[in-house]
């Protein structure tokens, strides 16, 4: 039973990470029904220019408590990744708002090669390690162990999804958010100034990423160029695996790939009888939203849309 | 005597040539006296992006070291001067990307290969090469497959994962005395014959393996299957794979307060780690195969070289090093860079180089390859025992 609830608690922190950067992906599809590729580099930046934040302040000899220059790198991450995505939609997509819908695709795949290999030529290609700023105490939690980071992760990641939820579901930005996404040219007859909410879109995913970046590099320790990639990939079908363009899709397939895959994991080779090992977690995990997207697909919580004219 | 007085007299015309050579050099090659110097073509292949580029790169740079070193000395072979050229290329650590890049140096026409990195690269790549007939010098490939598959081309200057496994399996059983093991490997060719030798030797010793779990060379997360491994209550877990996988997992292990000793293979065994594993690497234990720098014969001059040239030594650089020098070694014996004439001198070779007297066996396997245990202590590698 505490390994039942040790794996169900892996796969939450793991998922709630999914989510975050799934909620990217999905609310870019949802807005542009472009997908933005480029979205797991921004993780990866916010994780790397943290980092470098974090090392600047611990080289000058700032006399801050650690909690401190880990937040100060946060906000640094929030804000150059904020700036970062503003900049990608203005120079990568928007230009192409109108072309064929393989060419934004293209594009995107680009910019995350562009991001991803500037990132290795200004921090390099070792592996970067998180300076032990953050005190990490452990909870016994019913035989299973969790400790703070691993709480501060998931409610961080809660109580942003809910934020998110809110502005999206209650304020004047989150409707015309919703009405730009519903029929773009009828939102500007309406008064909706849709550039300005595309670019909040992309600013806000951004920022959502810069915090998953964060939050992955303390959790695990380090950040490398190339950590983008496998995260974004992941993330990328959690929001498909909850129905791409729905919100709550994105939480709720993150948060299931993530236990999916801990899960599979931990039982498939007990289960097998040692047939298959745990190196089929990842077959486990896409099996799964094969499964899912044969039974429905628009996944989840996605609605089938009609074609946008 | 003859013999002697012979080769100090070539050695005097070497040199006298090389200072020719300099003087010649000022002047575009025009000289038609001079012996027109003759550029053979060296590949180096070790992944130099991706998450194991500071092991390629230092892969790359201990050739590229060799190459510069035996240029700058001046080298004649068959009565020409030669310039060795090191083609320095990038297999990302992906086995369909070696073989595109070892097709790749064989049009262009290498004489030699010094790599590749990974078991998981070497061996698919080292048919092209046999099939090619050039000789390649892995510095870091310890998967037994490698030179088991009968090519009279494939070398090795680094212990294999038979003689480390034993050597490992030894010590789970002699040293750490453990009654349950658990495994864990990343599915390469490298960390899968890696913990499948410890297995097996481990279990004819009578030892209980009491989980056999995998992952990936990409993963971060271990989460899940040290959880599984946990309620199977190990005292020693084993790893087979990388430093950038072991690091993260030590901690992970800690976090889930799993207390057995991590043990792992030369993978670990890195500067890399003890980074990535912060404090939480404390008490780790690891094999390399070979010797440590300090005890290589020439290995504290190397490390002085190296450093200033390149920076800090992540582990392979002397091998590739001394892989590079072998093959030369093995062209001056032979006198001629034809690799049909001298792969028999690079099977005969007896040479004295940074890390230990290079010599094969008749699979191409390095003959008494040694194998060093360390520890993490105090936040550095020290030889345990």
């Amino acid at each position: 039973m505490d390994i039942l609830l040790q794996q169900i608690i892996n796969g939450l922190v793991l998922g709630s990470v999914y989510a975050l950067v799934a909620l990217g992906y999905t609310m870019v599809y949802g807005i542009m029904e472009l997908i933005n590729f480029a979205h797991g580099e921004i993780t990866m930046m916010g994780a790397m220019i943290c980092l470098a934040v974090m090392g600047a302040l611990l080289a000058a000899g700032v006399p801050l408590p650690g909690l401190m220059i880990v937040l100060i790198g946060l906000l640094a991450a929030i804000v150059i990744c904020a700036l970062l995505g503003f900049v990608i939609e203005r120079i990568a997509y928007r230009p192409l708002r109108h072309a064929p819908r393989l060419a934004p695709l293209i594009t995107a795949i680009g910019m995350s090669i562009v991001l991803q290999n500037t990132a290795m030529l200004i921090w390099g290609k070792q592996y970067i390690t998180f300076p032990p700023l953050l005190e990490i105490t452990r909870y016994d939690l019913g035989g299973a162990t969790i400790t703070n980071l691993q709480i501060v992760i998931l409610l961080m990641s809660f109580l942003l999804m809910l934020g998110l939820m809110l502005l999206i579901n209650k304020t004047r930005l989150g409707r015309a958010m919703r009405a730009t996404a519903q029929a773009p040219a009828i939102a500007g007859l309406m008064g909706v100034d849709v550039n300005s909410i595309i670019s909040i879109t992309f600013v806000l995913g951004s920022m959502l990423a810069a915090v998953a970046g964060v939050m992955v590099s303390a959790y695990y320790g380090l950040a490398h160029y190339y950590m983008g990639f496998l995260l974004g990939l992941k993330a990328f079908t959690a929001a498909v695996l909850g129905g791409i363009g729905n919100i709550p899709g994105a939480m709720l397939g993150g948060l299931l790939l993530g236990v999916i895959e801990s899960l599979g994991a931990g039982y498939i080779g007990d289960l097998t009888g040692g047939v298959l090992g745990s190196h089929y977690q990842d077959v486990f995990a896409f099996f799964v939203l094969i499964l899912v997207l044969t039974l429905r697909p628009s996944g989840l919580l996605g609605e089938r849309v009609a074609d946008r004219p | 005597m003859s013999k002697s007085s012979t080769l100090l007299l070539s050695i005097a015309l070497c040199l006298a040539l090389t200072a020719c050579g300099k003087k010649a050099e000022t002047p575009p090659a025009s000289a038609p006296g001079a012996a027109a110097v003759e550029v053979v073509k060296i590949g180096s292949v070790a992944p130099l992006t991706g998450p194991q580029s500071h092991l390629g790169m230092d892969n790359s740079n201990g050739a590229r070291m060799a190459i510069d070193e035996l240029n700058a000395g001046g080298v004649t072979i068959g009565g020409k001067k030669i310039k060795f050229e090191l083609l320095s290329e990038d297999d990302q650590a992906d086995p369909k990307t070696a073989t595109i890049v070892a097709q790749k140096l064989v049009d262009e026409g290498v004489k030699g290969v010094i790599g590749h990195l990974n078991s998981g690269t070497t061996i698919p790549a080292s048919k092209i090469y046999a099939d090619a007939g050039i000789a390649q010098i892995s510095p870091s490939a310890t998967a037994v497959a490698y030179t088991a598959q009968g090519f009279k081309t494939a070398f090795r200057v680094m212990t294999n994962d038979n003689q480390q496994g034993t050597v490992l399996a030894d010590y789970v059983v002699n040293t750490l005395k453990s009654k349950r093991l658990a495994i864990i490997d990343d599915r390469t060719a490298y960390g899968q014959g890696l913990a499948d030798q410890v297995e097996k030797t481990v279990k004819a010793k009578g030892v209980a393996i009491v989980a056999r779990e995998f992952t990936t060379d990409h993963s971060t997360d271990f989460m899940a299957i040290l959880t599984a491994i946990k309620a199977k209550n190990p005292d020693v877990l084993f790893y087979g794979g990388m430093d950038a996988q072991a690091g993260p997992m030590v901690k992970q292990m800690r976090d889930l307060g799993l207390k057995a000793v991590f043990l792992g293979g030369d993978g670990v065994q890195m500067a890399e780690f003890l980074k990535l594993a912060g404090s939480d690497g404390e008490g780790v234990y690891a094999s390399s195969p070979g010797n440590p720098l300090d005890r290589m014969p020439g290995g504290k001059a190397f490390s002085e070289k190296f450093t200033a040239k390149y920076g800090k030594i992540q582990l392979y650089a002397p091998y590739a090093y001394d892989a590079a020098m072998a093959l030369a070694e093995a062209m001056k014996r032979a006198d001629s860079t034809d690799p049909a004439k001298y792969l028999p001198a690079l099977a005969a070779l007896n040479y004295t180089g940074v890390t230990g007297t290079i010599a094969f066996d008749e699979k191409g396997d390095i003959k008494g390859g040694a194998v060093t245990m360390y520890r993490v202590h105090n936040g550095e590698w020290v030889v345990a025992q």
